[in-house]
């Protein structure tokens, strides 16, 4: 059944029902709503079923802050390229996307060229098994995320705990998805007519903790699945919402998220985790937005065990990623997009994970054949 | 990362907390620990950096489907 919330002939069906209700939206707004969705697989999964170019004219899709690695902060992202290039003694332990991002001086992968041990694992229980496998190593695991991540990270801190493991810690730089969404909806020059919510970061933390973007700003907002059929579900019930002057957190997900999520997943992330004001790449320091390891886990904390000390660096020069994170421009508009920053050899962050907006943009639907 | 890839359980194991997913014809072994739901083979899991994160409920996946063929079908 699945397999139907792929189904071309449905979407087409979907598609030929949205475009008219997104042009009378339009046509009562004087302009095509603004829809932004703030998770880097709805960016993808937008990207790769042609929804934003299908829907042009009538309604505009706008990325916000959901891809992890490109709200990483310069500083975050220097701190450590210098931890993998100052201790070649240890072994970082990444997700793949991390490895290419541009620090202002070098890359993890070009440390990695110059001798720094640097290991790319699908899941923090590898990195586990990794450290069980190799006592003589130290491994530090790089834990770039949202409520998604944060969990699993916790675990596998959870699990080398249990097996007696001590050459295994986290360097976190998780984050939290509701407050940014308060930092970005507070911002005055935003104009944004409803919200795509991350239907697996809702998976943990439940449709209500996003009640607050109807509530307390006025702005319609369905929580979205990954499907096409998904994310055409989740754009018309925004724009019915647009439409009847509505704005509610609605759940266009059920089969997936629950009004109060997973506890058992924030029960672990609260019992590792506590909240930190962190720095977010276009947003500046938000409060409370970030999570580190609580004092009781400090031995497996990588910030506690193997400090650097690196200043917050200005993002790379010309690089308008901060500006695409906050959806005030998309990455065509960015002077560097295609030209001097490609996925072959990128500028910003943007552009280096497959969930980032310019890397989609310039995948799927930059039309290269004009240029 | 935030890469959600939805599985169809064939094996649990709750003592040692994990399960057998199968996705796309891949077969992986996944940790069921953030799971408080009972789980059979036939039940379908989102998996994340390899942990399943929620159970995913089939029956509102048909409703949802029936809710846009009345949509479709309506006017």
């Amino acid at each position: 059944m699945l397999n139907k919330l792929r189904d071309p002939e449905l979407g087409k069906r979907i598609l030929a029902k949205l475009v008219p209700l997104a042009q009378e939206v339009a046509g009562h707004l004087g302009r095509p709503a603004i829809f932004m969705e703030v998770c880097g697989t709805h960016t993808m999964a937008i990207a790769r079923s042609g929804l934003r170019s299908l829907l042009a004219g009538s309604l505009e899709l706008r990325s916000g802050p959901g891809c992890p690695v490109c709200v990483t902060s310069q500083g975050d992202i220097d701190r450590v390229i210098a931890l993998a290039a100052a201790r070649h003694d240890l072994v970082i332990g990444t997700f793949g996307d991390m490895m290419r991002v541009p620090g202002t001086n070098s890359s993890l992968e070009q440390e990695r060229a110059r001798g720094a041990r640097v290991e790319i694992f699908y899941s923090p229980a590898e990195a586990v098994t990794f450290a069980a496998g190799h006592p003589q190593d130290e491994v530090v695991f790089l834990g770039v995320g949202f409520e998604t991540t944060a969990p699993a990270v916790a675990l596998s801190v959870a699990a080398a705990s249990s097996r007696g493991l001590e050459n295994y810690a986290v360097l976190s730089f998780h984050k939290t998805v509701p407050l940014v969404l308060e930092n970005l909806l507070s911002d005055p020059e935003l104009k944004i007519d409803g919200l795509l919510l991350p239907g697996h970061v809702c998976t943990v933390t439940g449709r209500r903790a996003f009640d607050f973007v109807a509530t307390k700003y006025n702005v319609p907002a369905v929580v979205a699945g990954f499907e096409p059929v998904d994310l055409m579900k989740a754009v018309y019930l925004l724009l019915k919402q647009v439409a009847g002057g509505r704005a509610e957190t609605v759940n266009g997900y059920p089969r997936l998220v629950r009004e109060e999520g997973n506890n058992k997943a924030k029960e672990i992330m609260r019992e590792y985790f506590e909240p930190v004001n962190v720095q977010w790449r276009g947003f500046g320091e938000v409060p409370q937005s970030g999570l580190a390891l609580r004092d009781s886990f400090s031995f497996y904390d990588a910030a506690v065990r193997f400090p650097v000390d690196v200043a917050e660096s200005p993002p790379p020069r010309g690089c308008a990623c901060g500006d695409v994170l906050k959806g005030k421009i998309v990455s065509s508009d960015c002077p560097l997009f295609a030209r001097k920053c490609t996925p072959l050899q990128p500028v910003g962050p943007c552009m280096v994970s497959t969930e980032g907006a310019c890397a989609a943009y310039y995948q799927y639907e930059w039309p290269k054949a004009e240029v | 990362m935030c890469l959600g890839i939805p599985g169809k359980v064939v094996e649990v194991n709750r003592s040692e907390s994990w399960a057998v997913v199968e996705s796309f014809g891949v077969r992986k072994k996944v940790d069921i620990a953030l799971i408080d739901e009972d789980l059979v083979p036939g039940d379908y899991l989102m998996v994340h950096a390899g942990y399943a994160i929620g159970k995913i409920d089939l029956e509102d996946a048909q409703i949802s489907l029936e809710l846009w063929e009345e949509i479709l079908h309506a006017e």
